[in-house]
């Protein structure tokens, strides 16, 4: 699904991000840690193809194309969809239009997604104008859902968002990543079953959003650098004891001179 | 400002035109109305007042409640109007003041009864029609005490208009636990001159919403409305939407004076210049307390041409809150890529933002003029990027 090669990224003069290499498979969903500034963000601009940033070497390939110089609409449409962390407000475009749009033609049955994650009354105000952390969770994903992407890119879903809300963001990544979701009640688990699964890239800080989803890998993303491939929670629990150097220090890849080099 | 040699329109002389049936109007004139809200058919209106070139052309009202007199009929009917006419603005103002004062051509006079709801909008169309025309219009709003209206007003000139002068004078009566709406869509051309002369007074609980849509080219346009909210708990909003294309100039704001305790006044003005140059001016005076202000103005350049944005606050007692915002410049590439994250093109995204900034939801336009404003919207985006 998704192939990252040798990936190295900067920023102005710096570079953020030197050398990746990550493999997403189909249906598969890949939890990225990380202390602040170490470049997921980045990580997840860089696969949207949002501006600021300037790949240097390595490529992308998504689906068998390659997308490292894709336009940001080509990537959308080839199935990437990004969950913002901090959309902007577009004034004088509703959030039901904005819902309209992201389904790009096919036919949405905007009032019932809505209805899902709680945003029925939010259709009628201009997109992300005064929303709140948890709206505009519910926001990003109710446009996800009219959009139907094969990856979702997530940045932080536990950031700004109380537990009710979690509960509701969790049960519907959880839904859109198992291909569940779905407007018709009627629908039998075995229709469901048969529903296109998806994968996920997801940033998380606090683990949170584990405890709806599946996600059975993980890696820290430090200082530019890939390492430390585990079982998500594993990767969180040595986190949660030891910090994140520790971390990098005690699942590292072994060889001395690659670890003095990620933790200079 | 700039200075218009009125010696270069012919203010006499010109024919006066009676329409009985305005359905019986050449095509392209009712066109051109249509895109300044005048709709023929009077499908939803309460009544329609019309004048072309120098005199009244068409008045009918259609409802109980609501009084619609060309200027003239009124002044001659009403012993010259004394409580209304020339009273908010001094006719030796300017020259465009003095000229609408020495010559009155037409002009509509529209007056509510005393707590009469006038569900419709009343519309009325002040044309231009001939080459060369100067028209000196004036026009009086009386809103009597709880009583509500909506009023849209176009102004435009003919088809391949080669230059026109308009100058009106509206004075603005709102009464206690009153409302107006005031629509007001022009539709000039690359030719046109325009000095509008505009001023209000809002009593007690009374509440004044002008709504104001610029969307095609004209040479130069200056107007600055003022608004007083004379009386406790009265509200005045503005909400304009400007487009300047190439060869427009457009010096337009308006004026709210906080007179009176509880008073609340707010301005939103979004404006476009693409090749044309726009002063967006906005005051808010604050002189009685406790009295709440707000002042907000954007501004885009979409293929050249001057933004100049001047928000002015003034409080002049303890108690007053006013403040404003003003941003000129690009769209924000991060709106444009959030829409391209959607699937939008660049090009889909642009268009998109473009029209949620002119967008006119709020004003609660009738859905026919609504159609018209978006196609012209559609229409004039093509120079923009």
């Amino acid at each position: 699904m998704l192939h990252i090669e040798d990936l190295h990224v900067s920023i102005g003069e710096k570079e953020v991000l030197s050398g990746i290499d990550l493999h997403i498979g189909e249906n598969e969903t890949f939890i990225l840690f990380g202390p602040n500034g170490s470049g997921k963000t980045t990580l997840l601009m860089t696969l949207m193809g949002l501006g600021g940033l300037r790949v240097t070497r390595g490529r992308v390939l998504f689906r068998g194309t390659d997308i490292t110089r894709a336009p940001i609409h080509e990537r959308s449409r080839l199935g990437i969809g990004m969950s913002f962390q901090r959309p902007p407000t577009i004034h004088g475009l509703t959030t039901r239009r904005m819902v309209d749009l992201c389904a790009q033609g096919r036919e949405t049955n905007v009032d019932a997604l809505a209805g899902m994650v709680n945003m029925s009354d939010f259709l009628d105000r201009d997109v992300n104008s005064g929303f709140s952390g948890g709206e505009i969770k519910r926001s990003e994903l109710l446009q996800l859902m009219a959009q139907r992407p094969r990856l979702v890119l997530f940045d932080e879903p536990e950031s700004g968002v109380d537990l009710e809300n979690m509960k509701l963001i969790g049960r519907t990544v959880r839904e859109m990543l198992d291909g569940t979701l779905s407007v018709e009640p009627a629908s039998s688990m075995k229709e469901r079953k048969t529903k296109r699964q998806t994968s996920g890239l997801i940033i998380t800080h606090t683990g949170y959003i584990l405890e709806y989803i599946n996600a059975d890998r993980g890696q820290v993303l430090y200082n530019g650098h890939l390492c430390c491939e585990a079982n998500p929670r594993e990767i969180l629990d040595h986190v949660g004891k030891f910090g994140y150097q520790e971390c990098v220090r005690c699942l590292g890849s072994g060889d001395p001179g690659e670890l003095s080099r990620i933790i200079a | 400002m700039k200075d218009i040699d009125l010696s270069d329109y012919k203010f006499t002389g010109l024919p006066a035109v009676t329409v009985e049936n305005l359905n019986s109007l050449e095509a392209s004139d009712k066109n051109q109305m249509l895109m300044a809200g005048v709709d023929v058919e009077e499908a939803g209106r309460s009544g329609t007042y019309l004048s072309i070139d120098q005199a009244g052309s068409h008045c009918s009202a259609r409802v109980e409640g609501v009084e619609i007199l060309d200027i003239k009929q009124a002044l001659a009917k009403y012993d010259g109007l004394p409580g209304h006419f020339w009273k908010l603005i001094d006719p030796d103002k300017d020259k465009y003041t003095k000229s609408a004062a020495e010559n009155l051509h037409g002009g509509y006079f529209i007056k509510t009864a005393k707590g009469a709801k006038i569900a419709e909008p009343v519309q009325s169309c002040l044309f231009l029609k001939t080459d060369g025309a100067g028209q000196n219009v004036h026009n009086v709003i009386v809103v009597e005490d709880d009583s509500e209206l909506h009023i849209i007003t176009g102004c435009s000139v003919a088809h391949g208009s080669k230059g026109a002068a308009h100058l009106g004078i509206s004075e603005f009566f709102i009464g206690k636990n009153a409302s107006l709406t005031f629509s007001m869509i022009h539709n000039w051309a690359e030719t046109s001159v325009v000095r509008p002369r505009s001023a209000g007074v809002v009593a007690a609980g009374g509440v004044f919403l002008n709504n104001y849509v610029l969307l095609k080219s004209v040479k130069d346009l200056q107007m600055y409305p003022s608004i007083d909210l004379a009386g406790e708990g009265a509200v005045a909003r503005f909400n304009s939407v400007m487009v300047a294309p190439k060869g427009s100039y457009v010096d337009n704001g308006s004026r709210i004076l906080l007179n009176a305790a509880n008073t609340r006044g707010e301005m939103i003005a979004r404006t476009i210049a693409s090749g044309g140059d726009i002063v967006a001016r906005g005051f808010i005076g604050g002189h009685a307390a406790p009295s709440k202000g707000h002042l907000e103005c954007r501004g885009l350049i979409l293929g050249g041409g001057t933004i100049h944005a001047v928000p002015e606050l003034m409080a002049t007692v303890d108690g007053v809150e006013l403040s404003h915002e003003a941003a000129v410049g690009k769209i924000a590439r991060r709106e444009i890529e959030y829409l391209m994250s959607r699937g939008l093109t660049e090009d889909e995204a642009t268009s998109t933002i473009v029209r949620g900034f002119l967008n006119v939801d709020i004003m609660g336009l009738p859905g026919k003029l609504k159609d018209v404003i978006d196609q012209t919207i559609a229409e004039t985006e093509k120079d923009m990027f």
